[in-house]
């Protein structure tokens, strides 16, 4: 039917579409069931975490005190600015500017999800440091009087096996806890979850980086116009979403247990 | 057909730039807020601002405010099957365990 005239064809148009703007539908639509599974894979995670955290609020939020709010804040204001260097990315694309600003944008928000990483990097480290990884070494109290006291525990590794043994038996036989050795294991659980949130998410910026050196190489060779240009905005909304993952996760893993004391 | 398509709607830097300090107030928002003991309400709190910039996300940044009525089913049913995963399992584990006190709200 639409098969005729191909002389008028924009060299972007696939052949089975009437035209670009029913290409840019059907981009947009298969970009958005996409993410409806990532919001599922996400999701499940979620809900373990809202089903561990209802069974132990308490551990929880004194776990969740030992994370770094600082970084963690830091890097929502970087993930919030990058998601307005991408904006601003699809902006530029779609009214058609030159490649140079589209790339501009585009590095800009690369560097900013660089610097997100790096950041997450430095806390990963602080985590390892703190024993706070689940597994063998995890020791919940021993590195922990406060944060500047962390460092000069490295000595009295003795004390750490027998003090983390007792906790271990204490956890486990939850009746006979008390006071500080209460709880090690559902803390543990809580740090299961902030690495493979955090790392899941991570990930996604992994590869949403390599997503924008893809595109920043598309733009220097000048492909994207006003008319072309959904490898632009395709990324942007994986970027977009990525971005609001970790506004739901700084609130539920960094800021849950800052009015509780003990 | 071509009623279906949509005129492609640039949003403006001006948009971009607003939605931008929006989120970040509400992200300090969100943090002050955390260190007040609001009881359960913190919980309330925490994630009615996370919805709302996810919100502000959604329809701005990725142009959801502007787009085709069949991209709002989409994402309205993704939403949707989420809340079902979230809510039948929760139903399941307020309800059945009788070792553990399951404290939703916290």
């Amino acid at each position: 039917m639409h098969s005729s005239d191909h002389s008028a064809h924009h060299p972007a148009l696939a052949h089975h579409f009437h035209d670009l703007h029913q290409q840019k539908d059907a981009t947009w639509l298969a970009m958005w069931v996409f993410l409806a599974t990532e919001i599922m894979f996400f999701g499940g995670l979620f809900l373990a975490y809202v089903v561990y955290r209802s069974s132990y609020p308490e551990a929880f939020a004194m776990a969740s005190n030992r994370l770094n709010v600082p970084m963690g804040l830091g890097n929502t204001f970087v993930l919030i600015l990058s998601s307005f260097t991408m904006a601003m990315s699809v902006y530029s694309a779609q009214v058609g500017k030159k490649g140079g600003t589209i790339v501009a944008w585009l590095i800009l928000t690369l560097l900013l999800g660089s610097t997100f990483l790096v950041v997450k990097t430095f806390e990963y480290r602080e985590k390892f440091e703190h024993h706070l990884v689940p597994g063998r070494h995890f020791d919940f109290y021993s590195h922990w009087e406060g944060h500047e006291s962390a460092a000069s525990h490295e000595g009295a590794s003795a004390s750490h096996e027998t003090a983390n043994k007792t906790s271990h038996e204490a956890s486990a036989s939850h009746e006979g806890a008390s006071g500080k050795t209460k709880g090690v294991r559902e803390v543990q659980i809580f740090f299961g979850l902030y690495f493979a949130m955090t790392g899941l998410h991570a990930f996604h910026m992994i590869i949403g980086a390599g997503l924008l050196i893809w595109l920043i190489v598309l733009a220097l060779k000048g492909k994207f116009s006003a008319e072309y240009n959904s490898p632009v905005e395709l990324v942007g909304l994986y970027w977009h979403f990525v971005d609001i993952v970790w506004i739901f996760l700084f609130p539920l893993l960094y800021l849950l247990g800052r009015h509780y004391h003990s | 057909m071509s009623e279906q398509h949509s005129e492609h709607h640039i949003v403006s830097p001006k948009v971009y730039g607003t939605i931008l300090v929006a989120l970040l107030i509400c992200t300090v928002l969100t943090y002050y807020v955390a260190g007040i003991d609001l009881g359960i309400f913190n919980n309330f709190v925490a994630l009615g601002i996370a919805v709302f910039k996810a919100t502000l996300v959604i329809l701005f940044f990725m142009h959801m405010y502007y787009s085709t009525r069949l991209l709002w089913i989409v994402v309205a049913g993704s939403f949707f099957w989420l809340a079902l995963m979230l809510l039948i399992t929760l139903g399941d584990y307020v309800t059945r365990s009788w070792d553990i006190q399951h404290r939703i709200f916290f």
